[in-house]
């Protein structure tokens, strides 16, 4: 890792002019670079701290009329002027909450896979497989969910899914294909690729003797895997899983085109809900009145404060992670 | 064992089915017409999406030339003065940035480009994709500089560079693989945002190439057709959703090869 270099300290560039090791023109060109460096960094924190403030200043008429009973409002109604964020914060919640189950499923097991039984003329094709699909665009992403996952789980897995839990309430009511489920699984698939990508390094990464230990002491290898490798880091993961929840509480296209756009509670994971991100995309340029426009901006705020609660606690814990195997 | 190899085998498969459903719904809608016509009325066959294309080039080019000097700058600053805690916390700043959810980005656009002009512009869409570009940015050029041997700006400055010249002359150019990765990286980030348009560029359907007007751009006119009533649409969608697959596949890949020349050079 190579070091920051140092400035010389203020007076060496006169020194260096003077002595002729630096022309005036260099020194000045010196100077002009080293303004925009700073001038550079300014502005990015700048934008930084702009983008923070301007929620809070489009939600303020929001805050001020609600107060923090906004949180818990469940009435969504533009024509009377009452507004609240408590179906927004569940449908984001239990979307994603969704997503996260299956995604950390399915992801740490293909990273397992991947990272310690998988030959490398299958491991690499299918990792790269698995990145790309980071890539896609989220808009494609909600046209297949759309046209595809949407009918699909409508016809087959719904129905199946209410045949033999329907006593569960969360697999009670009426079937439409979009809704809570549908985004949650569309939001797994896209979250899939963070958490099986960092999990795989994070295997990789533990030390060969804590494994060659295990078989020594007689382990087969899932034993090694599960009893070993996964809790040396465990940390990590989770971090990861905390990642991938983040990106989906912030997604919003697929999510819109396939949550069913219902500002409304219910227990049943078939009816149609509503996230923040996407009642901000579908009725923001039809806010007719400014507490609307404050409202859905308040949103803006609480889904952006939301992000980096959760961006923040994923980086700690694998910031600590990091901190106890160094410890080793 | 088959537990893991069937959930990465699911991972993969659904991917290809994805990608493979993409290409046979897109292909029939994809045609020279499509590629170069405006979007005609509902219910009239035929029109294109040449507009979203020649929107997103514009809009696209536009941040690029803003998330450029900005993250570029700041990450060369970061790598060069990048101790103590002022840095630490520019650093965290950018990890913070980086997490933002698109569509509050897309808000902050609107608060500060579109509603005191009252007036939706592709250039307020180009401003929340730079800022969007500006995490990625800021991270690889800094660990583009960084991953420079110190001893070739050392070099530099025995043989006579003044500061600056080290930088500029030498590092950079040692450091301009990684970041032409970063940056087509953080290009095919945003070809596929979707989220800020919806109220900074707000699409149009007619040529638009100044940056001050609403503008079409190619994910925008995606999601409107993909949500409407219409057959036609949806088909229209298919094909746009193909180009943009295609856009950022061919982007990702550059980017990797970008590196792995970079290799084979040393």
């Amino acid at each position: 890792m190579s070091r920051g270099i140092d400035t010389p300290p203020a007076g060496l560039e006169t020194v260096a002019v003077s002595r002729g090791r630096m022309t005036f023109g260099q020194a000045l060109a010196d100077r002009v670079f080293r303004f925009a460096l700073r001038g550079a960094t300014a502005v990015f924190v700048l934008i930084i701290a702009d983008l923070f403030l301007q929620l809070v200043r489009g939600s303020w008429e929001a805050i001020v009329t609600f107060g923090p009973k906004f949180l818990i409002t469940s009435e969504w109604n533009p024509v009377t002027g009452k507004f609240g964020a408590l179906p927004f914060i569940y449908g984001t919640v239990v979307s994603s909450a969704i997503a996260i189950i299956v995604a950390s499923a399915v992801g740490i097991l293909a990273a397992v896979f991947l990272a310690e039984f998988a030959p490398p003329v299958i491991a690499r094709p299918v990792s790269f497989l698995i990145e790309l699909l980071a890539a896609i665009p989220s808009v494609v992403f909600g046209l297949w969910g759309l046209f595809v996952l949407a009918p699909i789980l409508a016809t087959t897995v719904d129905p199946f899914l209410q045949r033999a839990f329907g006593f569960l309430p969360i697999f009670s009511g009426a079937i439409y294909g979009v809704g809570l489920l549908t985004a949650g699984l569309l939001l797994a698939l896209m979250i899939v690729p963070t958490v099986a990508a960092i999990s795989r390094d994070l295997i990789l990464a533990v030390p060969n003797e804590l494994r060659e230990a295990s078989y020594a002491l007689g382990a087969t290898r899932w034993e090694t895997v599960t009893r070993v490798v996964l809790p040396a880091a465990r940390g990590g993961i989770i971090g990861a899983c905390v990642l991938a929840l983040g990106r989906a509480l912030g997604e919003t296209i697929a999510a819109t085109m396939v949550i069913g756009n219902r500002p409304a509670i219910s227990v049943s994971l078939f009816a149609p809900s509503y996230t923040l991100s996407s009642v901000i995309a579908n009725e923001f340029t039809e806010a007719t009145s400014s507490i609307y426009l404050s409202s859905l901006l308040a949103l803006g705020l609480i889904l952006f404060v939301i992000s980096i609660v959760v961006n923040s606690s994923a980086r700690v814990l694998m910031w600590s992670m990091l901190q106890r195997t160094r410890a080793r | 064992m088959i537990l893991t190899g069937f959930c990465s085998a699911l991972a993969a498969g659904l991917l290809i089915m994805l990608l493979g459903y993409v290409i046979v719904q897109g292909w029939g809608a994809i045609n020279p017409a499509f590629l170069t016509q405006l979007p005609r009325p509902v219910g009239v066959s035929g029109g294109g999406v040449a507009n979203g294309i020649v929107g997103s080039a514009i809009v696209i080019g536009l941040a690029t030339l803003m998330a450029i000097p900005i993250g570029g700058l700041t990450g060369v600053y970061l790598a060069v003065y990048g101790r103590g805690l002022g840095a630490e916390f520019i650093r965290f700043l950018a990890e913070v940035l980086g997490g933002v959810p698109s569509i509050a980005v897309g808000l902050f656009a609107y608060t500060i480009l579109v509603q005191p002009f009252s007036h939706f512009s592709g250039f307020s869409a180009a401003f929340a994709f730079t800022v969007l570009m500006l995490p990625l940015m800021v991270r690889t050029s800094e660990e583009a500089i960084r991953a420079v041997p110190i001893s070739i700006r050392e070099g530099a400055l025995a043989l006579g560079l003044p500061d600056y010249g080290s930088i500029i002359h030498v590092v950079l150019p040692a450091a301009r693989p990684l970041i032409i990765t970063g940056l087509l990286l953080a290009i095919a980030r945003i070809t596929g945002e979707t989220a800020p348009l919806l109220f900074t560029a707000f699409g149009s359907q007619f040529w638009e190439v100044n940056p001050g007007n609403p503008m079409a751009v190619l994910a925008l006119q995606i999601f409107t057709y993909a949500i409407s009533p219409y057959d036609d649409w949806h088909r229209q969608a298919w094909g746009g959703a193909l180009i943009l697959i295609f856009a950022v596949l061919v982007l990702n890949v550059a980017a990797r090869l970008a590196v792995s020349r970079r290799t084979k050079k040393l």
